[in-house]
C-alpha cells in the first residue's frame, strides 16, 4: 500500500514560497498545512504543488479554504499547480479556483509574468 | 483498603537513633542526611487507627497507652511521632518521625509546626490519590474499548460480504451488533452439488473471546460443510473439532440449514439455537430438530430433519438478541411477538424492515442494545430476486434487472471512508466507467460514507455503516447506510465561500455539496432511525460534461 501520510516541504525562493504537498489532504494534514504557512514567511506569493497528492476529501478542502483565507488576510496571492483533472474539477465546481491561480505545473506558475504558459488561470 | 495503601505508603521514618559516627557527624554544622526508614504494615483492625482518626494532633508512642500490635511494631521501628493525615474525617495516612538528631523530645511548637503541616499535605496527598486512581480507569476503560475494537474488526471481517444470489429467491440479511460485541454470526456456504447452506449462529460471551471463537466457528463450517454436505454430520465434526479448544464456560449455538433452491428442499440440524420459524399459508410454524450446542460436550449426533419451503413461503433465521430485548419496563419482546410479526406476508427485506421497525418502537429511543442481533430471511418467490436491507423498494419491474456488485458492513470509525471508496471502485471495475465519472463515484462515496461515520455512526466503530453497490436497470446505484444518531441529513446547499474565505463561516461544510455534484441523482432514505444516501450514476446515454456548477 502507498504510503499516504501527508507532508509538506517548503522552498522559499525570493519573493515565492513553493509548499510542496505529498500524499492524502484530509483531517490529518491539518497541523503539516497550517504549519506550511507559517514556514512559508512573508512571501508575496505561496503555491501549492499537488503533483504528488492523491487524495483530497472535503476536510481537505476546508484545510485549503482556510489556507486561502489566512493568505488573503495577509495579501498573499496562493496559486496551484499539478491537480489531477479531477481535482481541478472540484476546484472549479468549490470555486477555488476564482481565488487562487490554477497551472499545470511548478514550471509554469513559477515563470517570470509574461512568461506563464499551459496554465489555466 | 485504599486506607491500608495510603498508609503502607507513608509508614517511613527518619532513620531512629543515630550510629555514632552519624551522631558525631551530624554534631558537627554539616547537614543531616535523611533516608526513609523501613515499612510498617499495619492491620486494618489495629485500635491504633480509629485513635489516629480521632487524635487532635501528634501522637508521641512513647506516651500513648493502647493495647495495639502496630505501636509495638511502630516502636520497634525507631518511631517516636506519628502525625495523623486527615482528609474530610478519613485517615489517609499518616507522617512517622523518629527520634530528633538532637535527642531532646519534641517540643510543643515542633508539635504544633507538624499538626499545621500535615493539615495541609493531608488534602494534597488525597488529590493525588484520587488522580492516580482516575488515571487508573482511565488506562482501564482504553484497554476495554481497544478490546471492543478488535473484536468489532474480527467479526465484521468474517461476515459475508454479499447475499447469495438464488434464481427464485429473495434473501435478505440483518446483523446489529451490540455496543458490547457479542458473538453472532451468519454465514452462506455454496456447496458442491449447488445447494447452499446458511447458518446463523450465537457465541456465548462477549468480546475478543467470543468473537475469536466466532471465527473460529466458522472457519470449521465452511470447511466441514463442502465436504460432508450432510448437516447433522457437519455439526457433529465441528462439536468434536472445537470441543477441545473452548475456553472454560464458552460454547457455540448454531443452527445449520442446506437449502436446495430449486425443490425449496431444506435439510436442517440444530445445536442448541432458536428454530427458525416458516410462514406457510396455514401460519407460522417451527423448524425443530435436537442436539447440544458446539463444544460443550463430547461424542453428541445431532438429529437432522427435512422440509420443503414452498412458493410464496418465507424463512427466519434469528438470534436471541431479538427475542430478549427488553423494552423501556423490562419487559422482554418475546417469541410470541416475533412469530406474530412473521405471519405478516411481506417480502423479505419488507420482513426485515418491518421487524426492526417494531423492535425499535418497542425498546424506546433510549434502549441500550444488551447483545447482537441477527436475522436471516428466506423467501421463495416466482421471480429469482434478492434483495438488501438498504436498498430502496425493490418491488416492481426493475427489480428483476438488479445485479448485486457489493455488500458490506464497515466499523463507523474515521478513515473506513476510504475503505468503501476502494471496495466500490473494485466492484464497479467491470462495468468500465469512465476515468472521470469513476473519480467522481469515488469521490462521492467517500464523502457520503465520511458523514455517516462522522454523524451517523458518531466515530463508534461497534456501530456500523453499510454500503451496497448494484446496478439497476440502466444505472449504476449506491447506498450508505447509516444509523442516523445525529438526526436527519440536512439538504445539501451550495457552500458561501466568500463567507469562509472572509472567516465569518467555518472552512467547513463542504461534503453533500461535493455528493450532490459528483453523481447524476442523490437521494435520502429514511428508515426507523438508519439513514440511507443513496447515489446513482446512469451507464448508458452519458456524456461525460462534468456535474451541473
Amino acid at each position: 500500500m502507498p504510503d499516504r501520510r501527508f507532508e509538506a516541504d517548503v522552498r522559499v525562493e525570493a519573493s515565492l514560497a513553493v509548499v510542496v504537498l505529498t500524499g492524502d489532504i484530509d483531517r490529518e494534514a491539518e497541523s503539516g498545512l497550517a504549519e506550511a504557512y507559517v514556514a512559508s514567511g512573508e512571501v508575496g506569493v505561496i503555491l501549492l504543488d499537488f503533483s504528488a497528492v492523491g487524495y483530497i476529501n472535503s476536510t481537505g478542502i476546508a484545510l485549503i479554504v482556510r489556507f486561502l483565507a489566512d493568505g488573503r488576510r495577509d495579501r498573499r496571492e496562493i496559486r496551484a499547480c499539478g491537480l489531477s483533472p479531477h481535482y481541478a474539477e472540484i476546484f472549479e465546481l468549490t470555486r477555488l479556483s476564482d481565488y487562487m491561480r490554477i497551472f499545470d505545473d511548478a514550471a509554469s506558475a513559477t515563470a517570470p509574468a509574461g512568461e506563464t504558459t499551459g496554465g489555466r488561470a | 483498603m485504599a486506607l491500608i495503601g495510603s498508609l503502607r505508603r507513608s509508614l517511613r521514618r527518619e532513620p531512629p537513633t543515630p550510629a555514632p559516627q552519624a551522631v558525631a557527624d551530624a554534631q558537627r554544622p554539616t547537614k543531616p542526611t535523611l533516608e526513609a526508614g523501613p515499612q510498617v504494615d499495619i492491620a486494618a483492625a489495629d485500635p491504633l487507627l480509629a485513635y489516629l482518626q480521632s487524635a487532635p494532633g501528634p501522637v508521641v508512642l512513647a506516651s500513648l497507652e493502647l493495647d495495639s500490635p502496630a505501636v509495638r511494631d511502630l516502636r520497634e521501628a525507631g518511631i517516636a511521632l506519628v502525625v495523623p493525615l486527615v482528609s474530610q474525617g478519613e485517615l489517609i495516612g499518616t507522617l512517622n518521625l523518629g527520634p530528633r538528631l538532637s535527642e531532646q523530645e519534641y517540643s510543643t511548637d515542633d508539635r504544633r509546626l507538624l499538626a499545621s503541616l500535615a493539615t495541609q499535605a493531608a488534602p494534597a496527598v488525597r488529590v493525588a490519590e484520587l488522580v492516580q486512581e482516575r488515571a487508573g480507569e482511565i488506562q482501564a476503560r482504553e484497554r476495554l474499548e481497544q478490546e471492543m475494537r478488535v473484536a468489532t474488526l474480527i467479526q465484521q471481517q468474517f461476515l459475508p460480504h454479499e447475499l447469495p444470489n438464488l434464481p427464485d429467491w429473495q434473501v435478505a440479511a440483518y446483523y446489529g451488533p451490540a455496543r458490547a460485541v457479542g458473538g453472532d454470526f451468519y454465514d452462506f456456504i455454496e456447496l458442491p452439488d449447488g445447494r447452499i447452506g446458511i447458518v446463523v449462529g450465537d457465541v456465548t460471551d462477549k468480546g475478543v473471546p467470543a468473537a475469536l471463537i466466532m471465527a473460529r466457528t466458522q472457519s470449521v463450517l465452511r470447511g466441514e460443510a463442502p465436504r460432508l454436505m450432510s448437516p447433522g454430520a457437519v455439526l457433529q465434526r465441528a462439536n468434536e473439532i472445537l470441543l477441545p479448544e473452548m475456553p472454560a464456560r464458552m460454547f457455540v449455538t448454531c443452527l445449520y440449514l442446506v437449502l436446495e433452491p430449486s425443490t425449496g428442499r431444506v435439510v436442517y440440524a440444530n445445536a442448541g439455537h432458536l428454530p427458525p420459524y416458516v410462514r406457510t399459508v396455514d401460519g407460522v410454524v417451527e423448524l425443530r430438530a435436537t442436539g447440544m450446542p458446539l463444544g460443550l460436550l463430547p461424542g453428541m449426533a445431532y438429529e437432522e430433519k427435512e422440509a420443503t419451503i414452498d412458493p410464496r413461503q418465507s424463512v427466519l433465521l434469528y438470534s436471541d438478541g431479538v427475542v430478549e430485548a427488553h423494552g423501556p419496563e423490562g419487559e422482554m419482546f418475546g417469541f410470541p411477538r416475533l412469530r406474530e410479526l412473521m405471519a405478516h406476508e411481506l417480502p423479505s427485506s419488507e420482513l426485515l424492515n418491518h421487524l426492526l421497525e417494531e423492535l425499535h418502537e418497542f425498546v424506546g429511543r433510549s434502549w441500550d442494545q444488551e447483545d447482537d442481533i441477527t436475522l436471516v430471511a428466506l423467501e421463495r418467490t416466482g421471480g429469482g430476486d434478492f434483495a438488501l436491507l438498504s436498498e430502496p423498494d425493490p418491488a416492481g419491474a426493475e427489480a428483476a434487472d438488479r445485479r448485486l456488485l457489493l455488500s458490506l458492513s464497515l466499523p463507523g470509525e474515521p478513515g473506513n471512508e476510504r475503505t468503501a471508496m476502494n471496495r466500490v471502485a473494485e466492484a464497479v471495475a467491470p462495468l468500465g466507467l469512465e476515468t472521470a465519472r469513476l473519480e467522481r463515484l469515488k469521490t462521492a462515496v467517500s464523502e457520503a460514507a465520511m458523514n455517516a461515520i462522522e454523524y451517523g455512526s458518531q466515530n463508534d466503530p461497534t456501530i456500523p455503516v453499510e454500503v451496497a453497490a448494484w446496478v439497476a436497470g440502466a444505472d449504476l446505484v449506491v447506498s450508505i447506510t447509516d444509523r442516523g444518531l445525529s438526526g436527519p441529513i440536512p439538504d445539501a446547499e451550495q457552500p458561501n465561500l466568500e463567507a469562509k474565505l472572509a472567516g465569518e463561516q467555518k472552512p467547513r461544510g463542504w461534503g453533500l455539496f461535493l455528493i450532490k455534484n459528483m453523481v447524476d441523482a442523490m437521494e435520502v432514505v429514511t428508515e426507523g432511525t438508519a439513514q440511507t444516501v443513496i447515489l446513482t450514476l446512469h451507464l448508458k446515454g452519458v456524456d461525460d460534461a462534468g456535474p451541473q456548477v
